[in-house]
């Protein structure tokens, strides 16, 4: 045999040791992680709110606190839903433009039926807002096209429809019944009725995604969709109802819309999508899916919100304004990946000694 | 050859494989196989790259239906119609990287779909990380089931996979070279709590290339060769030795057209070539005219090896040499320049723009060389992608059909052709050969022995050991990240370079 070169046969050498070291400290890390995500947008949205308050402190008089709350809870709702689809790897950005319609559909029927009661109305909104949600779902579902471009195929047709309905008209708070519009301003114990339900909605999205098979279901096929469906998730089923649910609660928002504003016409809700979706990763939900909270969506959308409201106060402009809310997003997205990176870098040291 | 079952086995088989086949397209991918696992027994399964264990294990795990032959589940037939019949049967299938969901913790992984449930059917997570510590505690293993799967080594996420094999009472635990990413240590850990289970009565099946692990862990072992039953023995009756030449045995067919080629200068010199926990060490040189065929088993480092001489992958250690001169780490274009092709194995996510247009596509690499003024003269790519197609034979329908209408081979041909066109010096090809049809494989390698003759030097990443043997001048054997073996061509024969690709240093 001639054998030009041969490396030592070094093959059955001892390997440097593997030893896993105690994986307790790690643990507690990754544990923290979860938590530092929303704690970190707390901390924003307190420091935030005590310098506006040292500039000026009328920010905090309870007019200007009933301001805030109830700008905020219209943005909150569409965020918590948004929470859901974004877990599973999705978006829906066809919000904006349902929440324009279905404002206007809300105000178009008290036009002819100013009877109609607030249940009922709440109701078919939620209604309207599912069918439309059902919608996207079976188009994700059937052509096989990411969310993202079936969503903002839906969002132009949502919006031509609100057009073709509207067709210029406005309608104008004072053609609406003043009980509708008592409702979408006053409150009990000094919190807008608005924000009390978009509280219930957080809670309920937060209590379904942590403590139900389903909702934990939603994480896992965001994580790794070929291990969910091997893990016998049905993620097709959970997908399309997610959407539907994110519908319904989209249709909410829009009735909350024509009780909040009461001028409706077709541009209701125009860009109001890329609010929520900004609103929800500030608020640490990871845009490729598998992780964040929808409390950490709603601190997004109240910090988005109090940044508006709070600027003004600080003599910013609006120029500046924007800038701020897009710095925040890259600062919310670079923490995001900052954790995810010392997390993997803590296991690095062993990974080179596989083989 | 010793056909029979071993005889004092008194307990009944837990599962039952009897004449089973599987054909994918043309190849007969298992024939007739039989296998028979005992509860609280190990049972290995070994065979070459290609023998057929990859199929049994996914035809076990339910991902694959078998065409004939009938599976037993305790005596009683079973048709395992997916994972989840695979899982209510009790099998459970460790792979050799699991996939978890990174962003849960290790006790949601274990119990997605099946958490423990209070009021409400609200999930009761203290009772499920509770019953998670449990399962670790029988494992013997310490696992924070509070801790995301984000992170975790292979060993890690293996142990996790089997405390959920254990968390449905998982009778069959099947293991595809569940080694093969693992230090010694945890190896070791690997195998203590395996024994454990097989004391508490589950059946394993340990598929595995290391024949020393094989006889550390099992009670038997069967050897398949080609898609075919070979033996099964217990362990205690065979020596590895034994082992290694049921899994070769074999003629190589004469359908390898190797040229004479003048060999004469060194092109390529690899030197020290090391990427920490990879490879190591790799040194060998390339002269013009020859082929020379790195062998070894799959997950030895071959294609990695490839990938760094061409610059894809860095490099931490060692030097790439090309005529005297040497390439940078990671710059392929560096390499592309010097004169280096690479093939890689995968064509179709690597090699090949599927919708573009076969000229396209064979002209890829030479976008600058067929512009004028930074325009792309479609005139010239036209022409140039013309003669290579002629060339090589490739049979398409036009030149301007995309390359996702071709045949496998064809396809094959047009990667080919797009770094032929570079006219390189050295050209490597990783699995040039894998899923295309016999008939065109012996085109390919007619054309990479006429390469050869043409004075190209050409280095063959093959799985295939009689592609190797018909075709290379030379052969490197790599096993576990190291070139272990040099053999002139005609002293190779298939024992000789199992023995070096399984690590052993006997037999030759």
């Amino acid at each position: 045999m001639s054998v030009t070169r041969v490396d030592p046969p070094r093959g059955s050498e001892p390997r440097p040791a593997g030893e896993p070291p105690p994986v307790s400290s790690k643990a507690q890390t990754a544990r923290h992680v979860v938590v530092v995500r929303e704690l970190g947008v707390l901390a924003a949205l307190l420091l935030l709110v005590l310098i506006t308050y040292a500039y000026n402190s009328r920010f905090l008089s309870e007019q200007s606190r009933h301001d805030l709350l109830l700008g905020a809870s219209i943005l909150v709702i569409l965020a918590a839903g948004q929470t859901m689809v974004i877990i599973t790897r999705n978006v829906d950005l066809s919000v904006g433009s349902l929440v324009g319609l279905i404002a206007f559909g809300t105000g178009k029927l008290l036009l002819e039926h100013p009877g109609t009661p607030l249940v009922v109305l709440l109701l078919l909104g939620m209604v309207a807002g599912a069918v439309a949600g059902a919608f996207n779902g079976a188009l994700i579902a059937l052509a096989k096209v990411p969310a993202l471009v079936i969503t903002l195929g839906t969002l132009y047709i949502f919006r031509s429809l609100d057009n073709l309905w509207a067709g210029g008209q406005q309608i104008n708070a004072a053609d609406m019944p003043s009980s509708f519009l008592d409702f979408g301003t006053s409150g009990a114990l000094g919190i807008p009725w608005l924000a009390w339900i978009a509280l219930v909605v957080v809670i309920a999205v937060s209590y379904y995604l942590g403590s139900y098979r389903s909702g934990r279901e939603l994480y896992a096929i965001g994580s790794d969709s070929d291990a969910a469906r091997l893990s016998g998730v049905p993620t097709g089923r959970r997908i399309f109802t997610v959407f539907i649910v994110n519908g319904a609660l989209t249709g909410l928002a829009g009735v909350l819309y024509a009780a909040r504003y009461g001028t409706l016409d077709a541009t209701v809700g125009t860009g109001l999508e890329l609010q929520v979706v900004a609103a929800a990763v500030v608020g640490g939900v990871a845009i490729f899916g598998g992780s964040g909270t929808a409390y950490g969506a709603a601190l997004g959308a109240l910090l988005l919100t109090t940044i508006g409201n709070a600027l003004p106060v600080l003599h910013v402009s609006d120029f500046w304004q924007q800038a701020f809310v897009g710095a925040l997003i890259l600062a919310a997205v670079g923490l995001d990946r900052l954790l995810v990176i010392r997390l993997s870098r803590q296991m690095k040291g062993r990974r080179a000694h596989g083989a | 050859m010793t056909g029979d079952l071993p005889e004092e086995t008194s307990p009944t088989p837990v599962l039952t494989l009897d004449e089973v086949s599987k054909s994918f397209a043309a190849v007969r991918a298992l024939r007739n196989v039989r296998l028979s696992l005992l509860p609280g027994r190990a049972h290995a399964l070994v065979g070459e790259n290609g023998a057929g264990k990859s199929t049994l294990v996914k035809i076990l795990a339910g991902a694959v239906t078998p065409d004939s032959g009938a599976i037993e589940l305790l005596g009683a037939p079973i048709t395992l119609s997916g994972p989840a019949a695979a899982r209510d049967a009790g099998i459970a299938v460790i792979y050799q990287e699991p996939t978890l969901f990174p962003d849960l913790t290790v006790a949601e992984n274990i119990y997605m779909g099946r958490q423990p449930l209070r009021g409400l059917r609200r999930i009761d997570s203290r009772t499920m990380h509770r019953q998670c510590a449990e399962l670790f505690e029988r494992l013997g293993v310490s696992i924070d089931p509070h801790r995301p799967a984000r992170g975790m080594s292979i060993a890690e996420q293996q142990l996790v996979e089997i405390a959920k094999a254990l968390s449905f009472d998982a009778r069959i635990l099947i293991m595809d070279e569940p080694t093969a990413a693992l230090s010694g240590v945890e190896v070791e850990r690997l195998f203590s709590v395996v024994r454990g289970l097989c004391d508490s009565g589950t059946a394993v099946l340990f598929v595995s290339h290391r024949l020393d692990e094989v006889f550390a862990l099992c009670q038997e072992v069967t050897v398949l060769r080609d898609g075919a039953w070979v033996s099964t023995d217990s362990t205690a009756d065979v020596s590895a030795d034994d082992i290694v030449r049921r899994m070769v045995g074999r003629e190589v067919s004469a359908m390898y057209p190797k040229k004479a080629a003048t060999v004469t200068d060194a092109v390529l010199e690899v030197d020290g070539l090391t990427r920490f926990g990879i490879f190591e060490d790799v040194s060998f040189t390339l002269r013009r005219g020859e082929i020379v065929a790195l062998a070894g088993l799959v997950g030895a480092g071959r294609s990695e090896v490839a990938r760094a001489i061409f610059g894809v992958d860095h490099y931490d250690r060692g030097t790439v040499r090309v005529d005297g001169k040497k390439l940078p780490s990671g710059r392929p274009a560096a390499a592309m320049s010097a004169g280096l092709a690479l093939v890689p194995e995968d064509r179709r996510q690597q090699g090949l723009v599927m919708e573009l247009s076969v000229v396209r596509n064979a002209t890829l690499t030479l976008r600058w060389a067929l512009s004028r003024f930074g325009w792309l003269s479609r005139r010239r790519e036209r022409a140039s992608a013309s003669e290579w197609v002629r060339n090589l034979q490739v049979k398409v329908p036009a030149v301007s059909a995309p390359v996702s209408t071709l045949s496998g081979g064809n396809q094959q041909k047009v990667v080919l052709a797009k770094w032929l066109a570079t006219r390189p010096q050295v050209l490597i090809v990783d699995e040039p050969t894998r899923g295309i049809d016999i008939g065109t494989k012996a085109e390919v390698h007619r054309l990479l022995s006429e390469l050869a003759a043409d004075g190209i030097a050409v280095l063959m990443v093959s799985s295939e050991l009689p592609e190797v043997l018909g075709m290379a001048d030379r052969v490197l054997v790599m096993h576990e990240g190291r070139l272990t073996k040099e053999l002139a061509g005609d002293a190779a024969d298939e024992e000789a370079v199992m023995f070096a690709a399984t690590g052993r240093q006997g037999g030759s």
